[in-house]
């Protein structure tokens, strides 16, 4: 460790501070190994601490909602508890239904055009492309509950104001799947970009070197090769949807009826967890933990769905 | 017979020209354009009888009534920046810390498993997370952590009586569940595209872990980390439901952190029903605000992100 001085020969001042860093690093060694180990046990300790959260509501759920899970819960209508049986609530067939037909719409409006946009901006560059891009960012980051305003003015109101009598104009479901459609829309469109900008663009030019068109390439090619990509974008945006509330809180009505029309008031899960969270009755409010038990395993179900398909479609291709 | 690949091959070279493929890119993409456009002159439209009704001072006033129609948003644009930075507060550390276990402290199998629990925590609804915090959190919060937290204070502020249960302090902790997955994603993000060999450059010169974290990683990474709580931050401002659900709405100024009030979001969506054409305007104004807030939030959000190289996975 020590500089050996020859003589006749000035120190070597580099030497010297090397010396000086180790005497130091050495000194400091105990107590800077300390610091990091406390501080590491402490990045750890946040990550067990910001997976409480997670245990504690499975936990609520599975404990308070599992019992409610019954024939009836799934096939009967709403009902309010009586005063002889306090317990008697009925079940939930309207909203699960309602939840069916409305989000299917909501992807039905949602998936051509967040797919076809998507590929618009995976073989674009340009300005019109860029502005489209950012416009579909900000448009995700949006709080929903403005397109539950935008729907409203759309659909509930707007057309009776400007005196033109359609079906379905007022509360119906069909405003719910406008609004969760748009939700939609750039969730797609951004995921589905990120599939179709993988696909090497050596295949492309594989086909567009046989003679194919870019339409054709696209069709044949493309969007085949990421078809994986954009099921899984299709399933997560819809994840999303499912459990929106903010969106179709003022536009689809709240039946208690089963209807599969969509142009009729609706009911669906979200809202009706919404809604009975807060009822006087204590069994209304007890049910809620079925209901929401039931949306979260759908929910869950799409999104890792959407992963493990995915996964698995890619290893068949190979 | 015709030879099968040939028949083929023909039908390539015969679709007809590119127009229609560019028609339909081109009139998708725009229809997608004039949904957005529509949407925005749609809110802003119907706001505009509050805007004549009360002027600017829908930005300024201090009373918001339904009965009086009087339309003063202060008291719920400052209840809405009260809760952002009290999820904020409680979330950066604990998201960043808990980006950095992922990363650098947990071995391979347990690192996979631990970020895909925190897309899970991602996917619950945020219904779900009202209900939580309304059902179980606030009888708790009632019960044992608002009194022990007045007995810090003696009672004062910014714990003073009487404890609800719902309030300023639960939507700021149920808003703050809600948007750690995002700070750790997209922070985990930003933290792993920092070249490993400066990470065991720095560990080969004798620095401590730490001292690796602290004055290298965290450092490249800041960029991405910044865009996460940015974007993190208007989720927060926006988020609708599981708010209005645990802060039991009071369109007055919050003077503790246990009183009730009421957030931009939250108003919108508990105030619709029964409310005249002139509320909805004002709740339309309401949104207004609340749109411009976000959008400028989220734009300097992915901003950042997009600088810093890490991709944005969340929506």
């Amino acid at each position: 460790m020590m500089s050996t001085t020859i003589e006749g020969v000035p120190p070597d001042p580099m030497l010297e501070r090397r010396e000086l860093i180790q005497q130091v690093a050495h000194k400091t060694l105990k107590r800077r190994m300390l610091r990091s180990r406390v501080v590491v046990g402490l990045c750890g300790f946040a990550l067990l601490l910001a997976l409480i959260p997670l245990f504690a509501i499975l936990f609520s759920l599975v404990q308070k909602g599992l019992r409610w899970w019954s024939i009836d819960f799934f096939t009967k209508t709403p009902q309010f508890p009586s005063l002889l049986y306090p317990n008697d609530v009925g079940g939930i067939a309207n909203a699960l239904i309602g939840s069916l037909v409305i989000d299917t719409l909501a992807a039905v409006i949602a998936i051509p055009i967040g797919v076809v946009t998507g590929l618009f901006l995976a073989e674009s560059d340009g300005q019109l492309a860029n502005a489209l891009r950012m416009t579909a960012e900000i448009m995700t980051g949006l709080p929903s509950i403005l397109l539950g305003i935008f729907a409203y003015q759309m659909l509930v109101i707007g057309f009776h104001e400007w005196g033109i009598k359609l079906p379905g104009i007022g509360f119906a479901g069909i405003a719910g799947s406008f609004a969760l459609g748009i939700l939609m829309i750039p969730i797609i469109i951004k995921a589905s970009e990120n599939a179709l900008r993988s696909v090497p663009f050596t295949i492309r030019e594989a086909a567009l070197a046989l003679g194919a068109r870019n339409g054709v390439v696209s069709r044949k090619v493309v969007i085949p090769t990421a078809l994986p990509g954009l099921i899984t974008a299709v399933l997560l945006a819809l994840s999303r949807a499912v459990g929106e509330t903010a969106p179709i809180l003022w536009v689809i009505g709240a039946s208690t009826v089963v209807t599969w029309n969509p142009l009729h008031e609706m009911a669906s899960m979200p809202l009706q967890i919404f809604q009975s969270s807060t009822s006087p009755y204590t069994s209304l409010r007890a049910e809620t933990w079925g209901i929401a038990l039931t949306l979260v395993i759908i929910v869950l179900f799409l999104n890792l769905g959407s992963r493990l398909l995915a996964a698995w479609l890619r290893r068949e291709r190979r | 017979m015709p030879d099968p690949l040939l028949a083929e091959r023909g039908k390539l070279f015969s679709v007809k020209s590119d127009w229609a493929y560019l028609l339909i890119l081109y009139g998708v993409s725009g229809l997608f354009a004039l949904i957005c456009v529509v949407f925005l002159i749609s809110v802003i439209v119907s706001s505009i009888p509050a805007w004549r009704h009360s002027g600017l001072s829908i930005l300024y006033g201090r009373t918001w009534s339904q009965a009086t129609d009087s339309f003063g948003a202060l008291p719920i644009i400052v209840g809405t920046l009260l809760t952002t930075a009290i999820a904020l507060v409680l979330a950066i550390p604990i998201g960043i810390g808990s980006a950095l276990a992922i990363v650098h402290v947990l071995p391979g199998r347990a690192r996979i498993f631990a970020s895909s629990l925190v897309e899970l925590l991602a996917a619950v609804p945020s219904v779900v997370y009202g209900l939580w915090g309304l059902l179980v959190l606030a009888p708790w919060f009632e019960k044992t952590v608002e009194p022990d937290l007045a007995d810090i204070t003696n009672g004062h502020w910014p714990f003073n009586p009487p404890f609800e249960g719902v309030g300023v302090l639960l939507a700021g902790c149920v808003l703050f569940v809600m948007i750690l997955p995002m700070i750790v994603a997209l922070s985990r993000d930003a933290i792993s595209v920092v070249p490993n060999d400066q990470f065991e450059g720095a560990l080969s010169v004798g620095a401590t872990k730490w001292q690796v974290l602290r004055s290298v990683v965290l450092p490249a990474a800041r960029t991405g980390i910044v865009g996460a709580v940015t974007l993190a931050t208007a989720r927060a401002l926006g988020e609708t439901v599981a708010v209005a659900m645990v802060i039991g709405l009071n369109p007055l100024f919050p003077h503790s952190l246990f009183s009730t009030a009421s957030t931009l979001a939250s108003t919108i969506a508990l105030q619709f029903q029964d409310a005249t054409p002139l509320q909805v305007a004002a709740l339309g104004a309401l949104a207004v605000i609340l749109m411009a807030m976000t959008a400028i939030v989220n734009w300097i959000g992915r901003r950042l992100i997009q600088r810093s190289g890490a991709q944005a996975q969340f929506g």
